[in-house]
């Protein structure tokens, strides 16, 4: 197919949604959904085929993540020449009231069954205006969106929806007027880094794998996002999968590999559905398979389903497991980058990474350049949660800093508790407590605090959790996700869940917690892959920032000896 | 070569032609083993070790090869589950939210430990490290729906709801009049 006949298809699908003087949005991402989206939805399609006064022709439209996931399920009413509406806890009541009010002409009739929550009752609001989330809260106006700026947008299911919204328009310029070194250069000039969490620059990975020489070549997007915590990749693959198959493409093109792999976890089947659809739909339009938009370039993507192992994320794990072997990481080097997917150089990037790289084309290394901090460009996906007043999926520039997110956009912490520590970077990362919430958030300074960026999992804990507890849930993630290869993980990991074990019972002596650390760093130093090095990060960081509840559960202990 | 894999397997269960089919598809390719127990585990439910066998004769792979796959990743289970299962998501924001507790109540309540199947084989309970609905933790799934800021007597009420749907189905003993 020409390049030219997705342009008229992304015209025609503009003209259809133009035609139309309300669009309604109901976000049907899973947390929408285990809050009863599909009621939602079911109301707004009735009440909308039930108009009396019809206020003109009217669309619902099943969108992924809007972002806000505590107040799902959301809906978004968008009409020509007025400002977006978004409402927040949308019963089939409320959706019947937002089509009477907004698609009807007339005055909602007040709720039958109003909500019950505290917001409600203390927002002192009337009718419909109660469940309006503003628009101008921080929430929103903090948030830079890049990779999920499609997202809550679109229909995931609709590639023509991601063609009216400027879908694909990078693959058909880099396919016509760049060279793969051009491409290369674009994205190392832009600066962005890897979003799996180690940081490394993209542009400088996909030179390495384009300069091999090689007949075969592989990419393979890691979507094995294995952090208790995290969820943007899901959502990204969910909600725009399209924008990750293009971000793929040219990659591969970048690299000149012929085939690759999109690694899911199994735990996430509409991801997997979604993604194998949207492979479906690009193939039959020439954007996927032999000759891609009728060029010499060929790329043939499959997806591969994880079975639910951690150590999977890495990627020499993740090779393993792609080629149907148990997902044991081995020694780099060889760098996969040399000899990957059955020996030959593969190209692994995060979906998140990879969903970067179309805006990038489009807008140029420079713009994605000027966003951001110093030495991390561009923006970051962060799926907040815990005890927080807004929890969802931000996604916010480099550099901002934590105060913001939790203050501003979190709206702080509920129940009348206090803020206690950010934990970013699930098992492998550590805790940020309060006095340094002011220091902006990027790679290099998220690892200068002693924890990471890790994939983007931002948990808030407040001063009901009690840190040696906090440390041992992660340190029992980790034991049971060791993959058994190296000694240092395998058993070091077994041996710190022993030790905070007997410092939880009140058992320990100041010897035991001089030994932890030291047991800790060994860990740390001599284990193979990054779930080993990283696996004591919960209990280092907490040591450093809350050395004092390890110590209280040892004064108690002294006393016991004594007796003894 | 392909005339060898031709034969159904004896027992004549329908079920295995799942496996079949994406055996087929992967070309009996060694590699696709991943797939091909992906696909046994939705089918079955659980990898019995004849479908292992199975497998492993099929795609000419020795047994160890195969289970020592199967055993390495946690969505397989070897073992079957109960007629209802509830998940209960044990990720990082669900545990701050108060995971244990509801894991727990459901424990005690219904006398078993989590991975186990109750005595009549009617419920079973698991855990997930995480479902990726973090903002709605804690986070439960009950025969496959999604449910979002559960509590421990919501759960519970849930639990025994379901249970008691199924025995109204299944033929009461007779009552004295």
């Amino acid at each position: 197919m020409k390049s030219e006949k997705l342009e008229q298809i992304a015209q025609k699908e503009r003209q259809r949604q133009q035609q139309f003087q309300h669009r309604v949005f109901c976000c049907t991402s899973t947390a929408c959904l285990s809050a009863g989206a599909d009621v939602t939805v079911d109301a707004l399609d009735r009440a909308m085929h039930s108009r009396q006064n019809d206020d003109g022709p009217a669309e619902l439209v099943k969108t992924g993540c809007m972002g806000l996931c505590s107040r799902g399920p959301l809906v978004r009413v968008e009409a020509k020449a007025e400002t977006p509406m978004l409402y927040g806890d949308v019963t089939a009541d409320v959706a019947k009231q937002i089509v009477a009010q907004h698609l009807a002409g007339g005055d909602a009739a007040e709720s039958t069954t109003p909500h019950d929550f505290p917001h409600y009752r203390a927002g002192r609001k009337k009718g419909l205006e109660r469940y309006r989330v503003s628009l101008d809260h921080p929430f929103f106006t903090k948030q830079v969106k890049i990779v999920l700026s499609e997202t809550g947008k679109i229909d995931p299911e609709k590639l023509e929806d991601y063609l009216a919204h400027g879908g694909y328009q990078a693959l058909r310029h880099v396919l016509a007027k760049m060279t793969p070194e051009q491409v290369c250069d674009e994205i190392l000039n832009s600066g962005l880094r890897g979003r799996g969490g180690a940081g490394f620059p993209t542009g400088f990975k996909w030179n390495l794998v384009r300069l091999e020489n090689a007949e075969q070549k592989f990419a393979i997007v890691n979507g094995d996002e294995g952090d208790p915590g995290a969820y943007m990749d899901r959502t990204v693959m969910e909600d725009d999968p399209h924008r990750v198959l293009e971000g793929m493409i040219i990659c591969a093109y970048a690299v000149g590999a012929s085939r690759g792999y999109l690694y899911i976890r199994g735990e996430y089947p509409i991801a997997i559905q979604r993604i194998n659809r949207a492979i479906t739909k690009a193939r039959r339009r020439g954007i996927i398979g032999k000759n891609i938009l009728d060029t010499d370039f060929s790329f043939v993507p499959e997806v591969r389903i994880g079975a639910g192992a951690f150590v999977c994320g890495e990627e020499t794990a993740l090779i393993h497991s792609v080629e149907g072997q148990r997902g044991i990481p081995r020694i780099r080097p060889p760098y996969p980058s040399e000899s990957g997917l059955w020996d030959a150089p593969t190209v692994i990037n995060n979906v998140e990474t990879m969903a970067n790289v179309p805006s990038i084309i489009n807008n140029g290394a420079d713009w994605f350049a000027g966003i951001g901090s110093e030495k991390s460009k561009g923006t970051k996906v962060f799926a907040l949660a815990g005890q927080l007043r807004n929890t969802g999926l931000i996604e916010v520039p480099m550099g901002i800093t934590l105060r913001e997110i939790v203050y501003e956009m979190g709206d702080g912490v509920p129940n009348g508790r206090t803020f206690k520590a950010a934990q970013t970077g699930g098992p492998s990362g550590g805790c940020i407590p309060a006095e340094h919430l002011d220091s902006p958030v990027d790679y290099e300074n998220l690892t200068k605090l002693g924890s990471i960026m890790g994939s983007g999992g931002l948990v808030i804990i407040d001063d009901s959790t009690r840190m040696p507890d906090f440390a041992r849930f992660f340190i029992d993630f980790c034991v049971d996700e060791s993959c058994g290869k190296c000694l240092p993980c395998r058993v070091g990991t077994v041996q710190i869940r022993g030790k905070l074990d007997k410092m939880i019972a009140g058992k320990a002596t100041q010897a035991d917690l001089d030994s932890l650390e030291r047991l800790c760093r060994t860990v740390q130093t001599t284990s193979l892959c990054g779930l080993g090095k990283s696996a004591p990060n919960p209990v280092l960081s907490t040591l450093t920032y809350f050395r004092h509840e390890y110590e209280q559960l040892l004064a108690a202990d002294a006393l016991g000896s004594n007796e003894k | 070569m392909t005339q060898s894999h031709a034969i159904a397997h004896p027992s004549g269960d329908e079920r295995y032609t799942a496996v079949d089919r994406t055996m087929k598809r992967f070309r009996y390719e060694k590699d696709a083993l991943l797939e091909v127990l992906n696909t046994a585990q939705e089918t079955f439910g659980y990898l019995s070790q004849d479908l292992l066998i199975y497998i492993a004769e099929q795609l000419k792979l020795p047994l160890i090869r195969v289970y020592g796959v199967a055993t390495f990743y946690h969505m397989f289970t070897f073992e079957p589950l109960g007629e209802h299962n509830a998940i209960v998501c044990t990720g990082t924001a669900c545990h701050v939210k108060g995971a244990d507790a509801i894991i727990e109540r459901i424990c005690t309540e219904m006398s078993i430990e989590t991975g186990q199947t109750t005595e009549d084989g009617l419920f079973s309970l698991t855990t997930a490290r995480c479902l990726g609905s973090c903002g709605l933790a804690p986070v439960t799934v009950l025969d496959g729906k999604v449910r979002g800021k559960e509590t421990p007597d919501g759960m519970l009420r849930h639990v025994r709801e379901i249970i008691a749907r199924t025995k109204d189905v299944l033929p009461q003993p007779e009552r004295a009049p």
